[in-house]
């Protein structure tokens, strides 16, 4: 089992034909991803790698191949249109990589697909692999094996660092979700806990927070309040000095609000076993899952 | 990015906001010339993106031209929060009736814009927000809608009883929303805004942020930008597409990911080492964004040690590695260097570095361990 992606996910990739659309989807089909349709204005009727049928738009593409998950490779100033075609195009799913995506966009985007009950991850986030079943945006293959835990993230690298370690001392994982490093994003912690709280597969989780906001804060509340499963956390930028963007426009310690400090006092407070270094993950999740 | 208090002023103006007649003086001779034409007592205040200018010293009142010179004197050229003032705003001093507190900023629990109002002025809003919290009045806007005339006028009778001067608030609400919008702000705010005995209300101060992402659609804010408010290592980072800030330790980061660029930072402490900056090169593998990286981190002079970290997913560790022998060769390093590289293509990588006399680790752990003792002991890696 696995949350949000399985076997039965079809993908629509959306900017198809772009740079990093055309990389990730070979990478994403060769890892055995069910990739039934791309998207790119004006390319319709054309063929994606002589495999996968191209259309002008994604409500094209629903009707021709089923498609129920769509990943978003196109530009930030785009990026937002692209998210609300899908979700008014009846996509249940919806994974956005698009780094850059301005806020003030994303006011608008959010209400959207919350009122048509769709689930957008991102924007400037990884995707989600569940490993051995399906891959939905750049996180590599080959880091990832199938095991028990959940990995949730608001980082990209980071989250590759942690799940690579965990898969070389044999911990495997159900699904591991970026859900990105903006002020606004359309899944948080918490959708994730729930979801790894809800299936049967996942037996621990691994969250990797950073500074800015107070998302960490309320997963904490969350874990205490409503999981019953073991959550492992991390909180990256206790070096941060406030007030500056640490590359995540989200990431950042307003006035004295969003510290890491504050955080790490949290995950203690909810009895969330904390990562001082992200090596200390194995460990901590090994003595969990025993 | 942050813009400067007469640049916020001339946006909002631009939507109708009323604010004080000024203009802007680099010399005090300027600063003198401007008072006297406007004929009146003036505020002289400093342009440095730093708050708490008032407490510094940055902000006088000026009766005469004559004072205005002398202020200005004193302002020009001080330092406020490590930043050096270049330009001063010189204003006409407003009367004051009361003074309001009235902002808009982007709520990331909310995911909306929410208004902040309250009567409580010319003061820190924190403050008040922690201390007297029923004090401010807090609207979100669906910025599908827009702020709405009723929005408005709430927020115009919270701040005043006088139903002119209600009208006014309220107008100025939309006037700065239409603003905040239009420029693409994280946040925007008037504080204070003044009301005069007279009966009208002024913005006396004005800031903006702007979300660096909305810079690509609003080329005439990008030109607000002023660099001689950054430090120069970070005006050259970006213009080479890397996101660099500046701290004041020894051990130079070069990482891929932000993510993970702060977990090496923090990693680096741990180990008893302090960071020297914040630096992503980023997901794509071009050779070329190391070799600037090396040159931006080589130019501190306090950097004893460089430490690569980097994870090789869509990056190709190969090209990183490429790049650390292009750049050495170009400009031979005159700290030493540890190197961390794992993932993508790690052999190809690991021989690369080996085959031109560089030494590579897959361990982040033992990396940062390694870097941390080089740096205190100066010894070569």
């Amino acid at each position: 089992m696995s949350i949000f992606i399985n076997k039965d996910t079809k993908l629509v990739v959306q900017g198809i034909t772009g740079r990093d659309g055309s990389f990730h989807t070979k990478q994403a089909i060769e890892y055995g991803t069910n990739v039934v349709a791309g998207v790119t204005p004006g390319k319709g009727r054309q063929t994606f790698e002589g495999a996968v049928p191209i259309f002008n738009n994604v409500y094209d593409a629903v009707a021709k191949t089923g498609a129920n998950t769509s990943v978003i490779y196109v530009p930030p100033m785009g990026a937002a249109d692209a998210i609300m075609e899908a979700v008014d195009a009846g996509i249940a799913l919806v994974v956005c990589i698009t780094e850059g995506v301005p806020v003030l966009d994303m006011t608008k985007v959010y209400p959207f697909v919350k009122e048509r009950g769709a689930r957008l991850v991102g924007p400037n986030c990884p995707g989600v692999i569940s490993p051995a079943q399906a891959k939905v945006g750049i996180i590599p293959g080959r880091i990832c094996i199938p095991g028990p835990v959940g990995v949730v993230s608001r980082s990209g690298t980071l989250t590759y660092e942690v799940v690579y370690q965990l898969t070389r001392a044999g911990i495997g994982q159900t699904t591991c979700v970026g859900i990105g490093g903006d002020p606004i994003n359309g899944t948080n912690f918490i959708d994730c806990l729930s979801a790894f709280e809800k299936d049967p597969s996942t037996k621990a989780v691994a969250l990797m927070g950073e500074i800015g906001g107070t998302d960490e804060q309320e997963a904490a509340d969350f874990v205490k309040n409503h999981m019953t499963k073991p959550v492992v956390g991390f909180i990256a930028g206790q070096t941060a000095p406030p007030g500056r963007r640490m590359g995540h426009a989200g990431a950042i310690i307003s006035g004295s609000a969003g510290t890491a400090a504050e955080k790490v006092e949290a995950f203690k407070a909810a009895g969330i076993g904390v990562a001082v270094r992200p090596m200390d993950f194995v460990e901590l999740i090994r003595a969990k899952l025993h | 990015m942050n813009i400067h208090e007469y640049q916020a002023k001339e946006l909002l103006h631009g939507f109708g906001v009323p604010i004080p007649n000024g203009k802007i003086a680099t010399t005090p001779a300027e600063a003198e010339a401007i008072a006297k034409e406007f004929g009146v007592a003036v505020m002289v205040k400093a342009q440095v993106h730093a708050g708490g200018r008032g407490k510094a010293g940055g902000v006088k009142f000026c009766k005469t031209p004559a004072d205005a010179r002398e202020k200005a004197t004193a302002i020009l050229g001080m330092q406020i929060k490590g930043l050096t003032v270049e330009k001063v705003l010189v204003t006409v001093a407003a009367d004051i009736g009361s003074e309001a507190y009235v902002g808009i900023i982007v709520d990331r629990q909310r995911k909306k814009p929410v208004f902040m109002v309250s009567a409580a002025g010319g003061i820190d809003i924190e403050q008040v927000a922690a201390q007297t919290p029923e004090k401010i009045l807090y609207l979100p806007v669906d910025t599908r809608y827009g702020l709405r005339g009723y929005e408005a006028m709430r927020m115009g009778f919270f701040l005043y009883r006088d139903v002119k001067l209600a009208k006014q608030a309220a107008k100025i609400m939309q006037q700065l929303y239409s603003a905040f919008m239009a420029s693409g702000c994280s946040l925007a705010e008037i504080n204070p805004l003044v009301a005069t005995p007279a009966g009208e209300l002024i913005a006396v101060d004005g800031k903006m942020v702007i979300d660096d992402n909305e810079l690509d659609r609003h080329a005439e804010i990008e030109a607000l930008r002023d660099v001689s408010s950054e430090a120069a290592s970070e005006v050259d980072a970006r213009n080479c597409n890397l996101t660099f800030i500046k701290l004041d330790g020894n051990v130079g980061c070069v990482v891929n990911g932000a993510g993970l660029a702060m977990a090496t930072m923090d990693l680096v402490k741990y180990y008893g080492g302090e960071p020297a900056n914040f630096l992503d090169i980023g997901g794509s593998s071009n050779p070329e964004k190391v070799v600037n990286a090396l040159r931006i981190i080589t130019a501190d002079a306090n950097v004893k040690c460089i430490l690569f970290n980097i994870f090789g997913g869509i990056t190709r560790t190969d090209d990183v590695a490429n790049g650390i022998v292009t750049a050495t060769k170009a400009n031979p390093l005159k700290v030493p260097i540890v190197i961390r590289l794992t993932g993508t293509n790690e052999e190809i990588a690991m021989k690369i570095l080996t085959d031109n006399g560089f030494s590579a680790s897959a361990d982040m752990d033992e990396a940062v361990k390694k870097a941390v003792a080089t740096a205190k002991g100066g010894k070569a890696a």
